[in-house]
């Protein structure tokens, strides 16, 4: 990371920035609540690099054009909130099913249906299940500051084209209209992982290409499921989590994102107590940091999970501890703002027991 | 020895080998056409096709070119971002009047309305032909689909819609001209529409359309020669053939008043 | 030495809560703190009720949504309302008390008064009530120094306002100041 001068920009600013940085070269988007700063930003900023902005007429069409300029080889992305990113899931099952290398940002708001424009954490099935139809996975990031935003960006675009798979940027309203200090970097060097090689450019002096996701002959369709379960498989080895505070922890709590540093406010003031107690913050949600928790369980914690849903992640913790361990869950309802104080009693109260 | 010469050659941008469309269907000829055009032009190695759902699904088993398949209806927005990425090559869609009309009709109206620099072949031949012969947005009032088995009713389904008056009002589009595919006179008109509406993209001056008439006999339940003659008597009435716009005639250019002419003034 | 403060900073909207708080937050960072900047809006875009939340600490901050804030500023009445019973025992408030009134503080915290409205007319411009009031923070609760605060305006207040960068600085010792009189 280079020693560039802190600026205090909101979440959103810093996902935008962390795009150009990973050489963005062409954004599609449509206005949506609370996202709208992206757009804003780089329909000035993308040009003026040379590169593609596009208000699309609608999400359906921001994840299309997301698909062309893919094929087409470019570090492209789109931005939106969860009711856009419904619309957009058709593309984005094309864009697995095609190998293709897309960003997609979800500043997630509460749902179902309209929902509000406050924060929420609803969309972490559609996120970590595909979204789509079909048997298919899209990495998932989730930023819980502004800094991590900027970084992730960064970290979507390379894992992006290492594996020719859509990633996706789960944020929420709280990370995209924070403001933070960012401190913003360009990394050394950009691989594009020889898209060159695949990428439709003309087929000059070479066969011609095809980027597809229809395979009617026999055994094909087969064989390209087995071969994107093989790309989930090495996918698994890129699972990060935030580690806080286990050493020594009876209880581990595990919430992701916005939450995830909200309950860490909870977990340090617990901890000026004297209560044994951590948090696992799981910063890519897809794949899944199982064997942190797993370790974490086999050491005979405890654990309980925290979300801003009614109960969404706490499956895949069950499902990393389950030859050990259990998971209480605790929800947060979409609708209602939490803040560090909602997460104090229920950590107590499985503390207690 | 008798020397056996071939006087009827395809380009070879063409894929020698058996096409997957019925007996009498005029995606064929409509292929061919785009094949020769491409050609005749210079672009075989700079082309980038945008394939649709539909029959034509498989175009690109067809033709030589690079290739991306396109959700049902989204080949606009997906030519639209090829376009975007690689704007030195020639972007172009195929589409049945089902995937352009019906559910893509969004995505068609926005890209033409944009100016984008992409050109659009959209096949219309009144019916889904690869899910049935389902009732289409172009079928005719009293025409018999598979789902409106009683005939199309006005009051029911609507009129037919008439895509190339729609694409020719818009503000992006260089070019727009409905061709027809039923005689070799309109088939040889049509190759000229299909030269015009690629023409404007390499002379990046706008979107540029071309709509070919075209028979489903295997749907229509008719022969081939049946079928063009429908074609003659019951849709070029309703769907007239010319242009609809063409700003290359108006001595203009379609986007004159685009963002890039005037960032420059900033 | 570890620092932390938080406040809500609250008022109708255009009373200019969220510049304060921008500024707040921007000082904070070049006073090489940590901080975390966050509005709340009511759905309407003019003329409703506006806060935001700033955290400023010497170590990474986790929540930056606070329910019981450790200082507040209410620039109108209802938002004393809203907030003060919310805040904690000993915490700091600052009231505008061209706007709220003072009887009705509460014991459990400690109340600067402060006139901003009439203290910012007195500076030719009542819109400057929101920085007399961050001021009169600023020196209540030492939570960045007041140089810092305005060095950063220049930073916050958009070119267009350039020019009223000095009397808002004026605005903010002018807050400070009354405060100090009280503490005093």
């Amino acid at each position: 990371m280079s020693d560039n001068k802190r600026i205090f920009i909101k979440g959103n600013e810093a996902i935008a920035r962390g795009a150009l940085a990973a050489g963005l070269t062409c954004y599609f988007g449509y206005p949506i609540t609370p996202q709208n700063d992206i757009p804003e930003f780089l329909s000035a900023e993308l040009p003026a690099v040379g590169g593609e902005f596009v208000q699309a007429e609608s999400e359906v069409a921001s994840a299309n054009m997301l698909l062309g300029a893919a094929a087409g080889g470019a570090r492209a992305m789109t931005t939106s909130s969860s009711p856009g990113i419904s619309l957009m899931q058709e593309a984005i099952s094309y864009m697995a099913g095609s190998d293709l290398p897309a960003v997609i940002v979800n500043i997630s708001r509460g749902g179902p249906g309209l929902g509000d424009i406050g924060s929420s954490q609803g969309d972490y099935f559609q996120s970590t299940r595909g979204g789509g139809h079909g048997d298919y996975r899209t990495m998932v990031l989730a930023p819980g500051t502004c800094q991590e935003g900027y970084d992730m960006m960064i970290q979507a675009f390379d894992m992006a084209f290492k594996y020719r798979n859509p990633v996706l940027v789960l944020g929420d309203a709280i990370v995209g209209q924070m403001k933070e200090p960012v401190t913003p970097w360009v990394p050394e060097s950009i691989s594009n992982y020889g898209v060159e090689d695949w990428c439709l450019s003309g087929a000059v002096g070479r066969e011609k290409r095809l980027l597809k996701s229809l395979f009617l002959e026999e055994g094909a369709l087969a064989g390209q499921n087995i071969h994107l379960q093989e790309k989930y498989t090495a996918m698994q080895a890129e699972a990060r989590a935030d580690v806080y505070a286990c050493d020594d922890a009876e209880l581990v709590v595990v919430a992701y994102g916005s939450i995830g540093r909200i309950v860490k406010s909870s977990v340090r003031k617990l901890r000026s107590e004297g209560h044994k107690v951590g948090l696992v913050r799981p910063l890519t949600l897809y794949p899944f940091p199982a064997t942190v928790l797993e370790d974490l369980a086999k050491a005979g914690k405890r654990f309980l999970t925290i979300e801003h849903n009614c109960g969404q992640m706490v499956e895949d913790v069950r499902l990393s501890i389950r030859k050990y361990a259990d998971s209480d869950f605790h929800g947060h309802m979409p609708g209602e703002l939490p803040g560090s104080d909602d997460f104090v009693q229920p950590i107590l109260a499985r503390l207690g027991r | 020895m008798s020397a056996e010469q071939i006087a009827f050659k395809a380009p070879e941008i063409m894929i020698d080998r058996a096409t997957h469309y019925c007996p009498g269907c005029h995606h064929g000829i409509a292929h061919r056409l785009v094949g020769e055009v491409l050609t005749e032009m210079g672009l075989v190695d700079d082309t980038l096709c945008v394939g649709s759902i539909g029959c034509s699904v498989f175009i690109y088993n067809y033709l030589n070119v690079d290739a991306v398949e396109a959700p049902h209806g989204r080949a606009p927005a997906v030519a639209t971002g090829l376009k975007r990425s690689r704007k030195d090559k020639f972007v172009f869609t195929y589409q049945g009047d089902g995937d352009l009309a019906s559910i893509g009709m969004a995505e068609i109206v926005h890209a033409a309305n944009r100016g984008e620099r992409i050109s659009v072949v959209f096949v219309n031949n009144t019916v889904y032909g690869m899910t049935g012969g389902q009732m289409a947005p172009t079928t005719l009032i009293g025409q018999k689909t598979t789902t409106c088995p009683a005939g199309r009713c006005l009051d029911r389904e609507g009129a037919p819609i008439r895509m190339s008056e729609i694409i020719g009002g818009l503000g992006g589009t260089a070019y727009c001209e409905r061709a027809s595919l039923d005689s070799v006179k309109n088939i040889r008109r049509a190759k000229k529409a299909i030269r015009k509406a690629f023409e404007v993209q390499q002379q990046g001056i706008g979107f540029g359309f071309v709509e070919l008439l075209s028979g489903c006999p295997t749907n229509w339940r008719m022969d081939a020669v049946a079928a063009n003659k429908r074609i003659t008597e019951e849709m070029i009435p309703y769907f007239p053939l010319g242009v609809y716009k063409d700003v290359t005639a108006e001595g203009g250019c379609a986007c004159t008043e685009h963002g890039t002419d005037s960032k420059e003034d900033k | 030495m570890s620092l932390y403060q938080d406040v809500i900073i609250a008022g109708f909207g255009g009373q200019g809560v969220m510049l304060i708080g921008n500024l707040l937050a921007y000082a904070g960072m070049e006073a090489g703190l940590e901080v975390t900047y966050i509005p709340v809006y009511g759905p309407e875009m003019r003329g409703g009720t506006a806060n935001c939340t700033v955290v400023i600490s010497s170590e990474d901050i986790g929540s930056p949504i606070i329910q019981r804030p450790k200082s507040l500023i209410a620039m109108n009445q209802p938002s004393m309302d809203k907030f003060q019973p919310r805040m904690q025992d000993g915490g700091i408030q600052i009231i505008n008390s061209s706007l709220v009134d003072p009887a009705l503080a509460d014991p459990r915290v400690i109340t600067y008064s402060v006139p901003a409205n009439e203290i910012a007319d007195g500076i030719g411009n009542t819109r400057m009530a929101n920085m007399v009031a961050l001021g009169a923070y600023v020196q209540a609760t030492g939570a960045v120094p007041l140089d810092v605060v305005k060095k950063s305006l220049t930073s916050v207040i958009s070119s267009h306002y350039s020019h009223l960068i000095p009397k808002n600085a004026d605005a903010l010792q002018a807050g400070a100041d009354h405060v100090a009189a009280q503490m005093r």
